[in-house]
């Protein structure tokens, strides 16, 4: 009884969480370029969507966005964690409240004061303040994965590096670069999908003329979607669960290794 | 890990100065913005502005509807959470990942996805029909921005309580079950206490984004239920007011500010734990 009724209860969590999806994926499909006019099953989208620019750019925009933002974050909170673990217990949890800010002030708060900062340097608009927007809120996401690895990290193995005559640029990039590699994949990968999901951070940095996805969809709200959008959400969302299965497959076999 | 301070110095530059220009200064030119008004004088009226009826009733709708679907996540996560913790690892991990998929879908399409699913000749309507039931009005209600709040920010609830449940120690519950304790009992001494601090952590990750959004209302809301997002937005992009957008902002940071405060009181239990 408990049991059925644990499992009802995750799927009624589950048809939530997926209806939407399913909407946008049948939406992708449909002849009419109306929501909620199902006039027909079609393949067209897919085909205008690799003739569609606007989007096309707005795609490229948000890759080279995601790619930079993150591996520049990844590194400045590389290069802090190192620092951080010098300092004593409380130095150490002031910084990381200190970083923590973007992360638990409003989105809304961050775009707009971010916005005025640019303004007021006299900054233009545009790529490059939304570039450095996305590593500002992403700085704190990778620290945040790295930092517990690092903290758990054993000492000794380094010392050793040392004791057997390794500089300590030699020992930090073949001992403890290595055991991080976990930590920095996951923080990348996490500020990557910030920096490609996030809308009102864009929205207020950004200059017309260019835009990211979200920003590109938020335009298209009021005169209605391009189809193709939904055709693109959809290859997307393939594209990722084969990625996360994949995976998980790999991390699992490697594992199994590990135990035998 | 390396001897000299100066290296340690150094290292924390490029932290110090990130920080220092972009946290810091940002706050402070909205603080600048908040505070004067269009000829550089000094004046509280932005602030005061928040108590002034339009803006007020906004304030006040969006703190009633942050605080229902703050609630509505914690009461969808906890059971959710529970199954999770107790489900087979391998089981555990795939149903994990099914409720992360979602997350790397733009959430501006999938709430858009969600007004075909409530307008009036939407799914949900369409299905009620279909069993000769009168409709529903959803969209452009309070209801249907609730909805999409609790849609957006569940996984924000779901994760930290996740996370917080299954480091609790499963010998400890064995322990409250083999002295006699019921299920309920369990679960009333044991499980809830130990899962506060995540309980916490989720409320405030879903309170700040729902109490600030202004996408799920313009999308759901039709453009005719205000939040105190919308409003600010509206000062800034339709090139309103930018004094009076910051002003707003300054108000919405106090409960920022309550909510990191309670996210640091309840963050100091597991720092010795990291520590090694």
């Amino acid at each position: 009884m408990i049991v059925r009724l644990k499992f009802v209860y995750l799927a009624a969590i589950f048809l939530f969480l997926y209806a939407p999806i399913g909407v946008l994926m049948a939406q992708s499909f449909n002849e009419s370029r109306y929501r909620g006019h199902w006039t027909g099953f079609t393949f067209k989208w897919y085909d205008s969507l690799f003739e569609n620019e606007q989007i096309f750019d707005a795609l490229q925009n948000t890759v080279s966005i995601g790619i930079f933002s993150a591996g520049i974050a990844t590194i400045i909170a590389l290069i802090t964690c190192v620092a951080l673990r010098e300092f004593g217990k409380k130095p150490r949890a002031i910084f990381m409240g200190v970083a923590n800010i973007p992360i638990l002030n409003a989105d809304i708060v961050t775009g707009i004061s971010l916005m005025l900062l640019f303004m007021g340097m006299g900054l233009k608009l545009g790529y490059g303040t939304i570039l450095l927007a996305h590593i500002v809120f992403n700085v704190p996401y990778v620290m945040l994965c790295i930092m517990p690895q690092f903290m758990s990290l054993d000492k000794s193995f380094y010392e050793a590096a040392l004791d057997l005559g390794a500089s300590p640029f030699q020992a930090f990039v073949k001992v403890i670069l290595p055991e991080l590699r976990p930590g920095i994949f996951a923080g990348f990968l996490l500020a990557f999908t910030m920096s490609a999901d996030d809308f009102i951070i864009t929205h207020f940095t950004k200059g017309a003329g260019v835009d990211t996805l979200p920003t590109e969809i938020y335009a298209e709200l009021k005169l209605g979607i391009h189809p193709e959008m939904y055709a693109l959400s959809t290859l997307v969302f393939f594209f990722v669960v084969i990625f996360v299965i994949l995976f998980t497959m790999a991390r699992k076999r490697l594992a199994d290794k590990e135990v035998f | 890990m390396f001897k000299s301070a100066g290296v340690k110095t150094l290292f924390m530059t490029p932290f110090c100065l990130w920080a220092g220009i972009f946290i810091f200064v940002p706050l402070l030119c909205m603080i600048w913005y908040g505070l004067t008004n269009d000829d550089e004088i000094f004046t509280p009226a932005n602030l005061t502005l928040a108590f002034e009826p339009p803006y007020f009733k906004a304030l006040l709708l969006s703190i009633g509807l942050a605080l229902v679907s703050t609630i509505i996540c914690l009461l969808l996560a906890y059971p959710l959470c529970l199954i999770l913790t107790d489900k087979a690892r391998d089981l555990s991990t795939a149903v994990s990942l099914l409720f992360i998929l979602p997350l790397w879908m733009n959430s501006l399409l999938l709430t858009m996805a969600w007004q075909t699913i409530l307008e009036k000749n939407g799914i949900i309507n369409q299905v009620l029909r279909y069993f000769n039931l009168p409709d529903v009005a959803l969209i452009n209600t309070p209801t249907a921005i609730i909805i999409g709040m609790v849609y957006n920010f569940l996984p924000y609830m779901v994760l930290p309580l996740y996370v917080s449940l299954s480091k609790i120690d499963k010998r400890i519950i064995e322990a409250a079950r083999d002295l006699g304790a019921s299920y309920m009992q369990t679960f009333w001494k044991v499980i809830l206490p130990l899962s506060l601090p995540g309980a916490a952590g989720g409320m405030t990750m879903v309170f700040i984004p729902a109490l600030t959004t202004f996408v799920i209302s313009a999308l759901l809301g039709g453009g005719k239920l205000l939040l105190i997002g919308n409003v600010i937005e509206q000062e800034f992009i339709a090139g309103y007011n930018w004094h009076w957008g910051a002003g707003l902002s300054m108000v919405l940071m106090i409960f920022i500010l309550i909510n990191m405060a309670v996210t640091i009181f309840f963050d100091n239990s597991h720092e010795e734990v990291e520590e090694k």
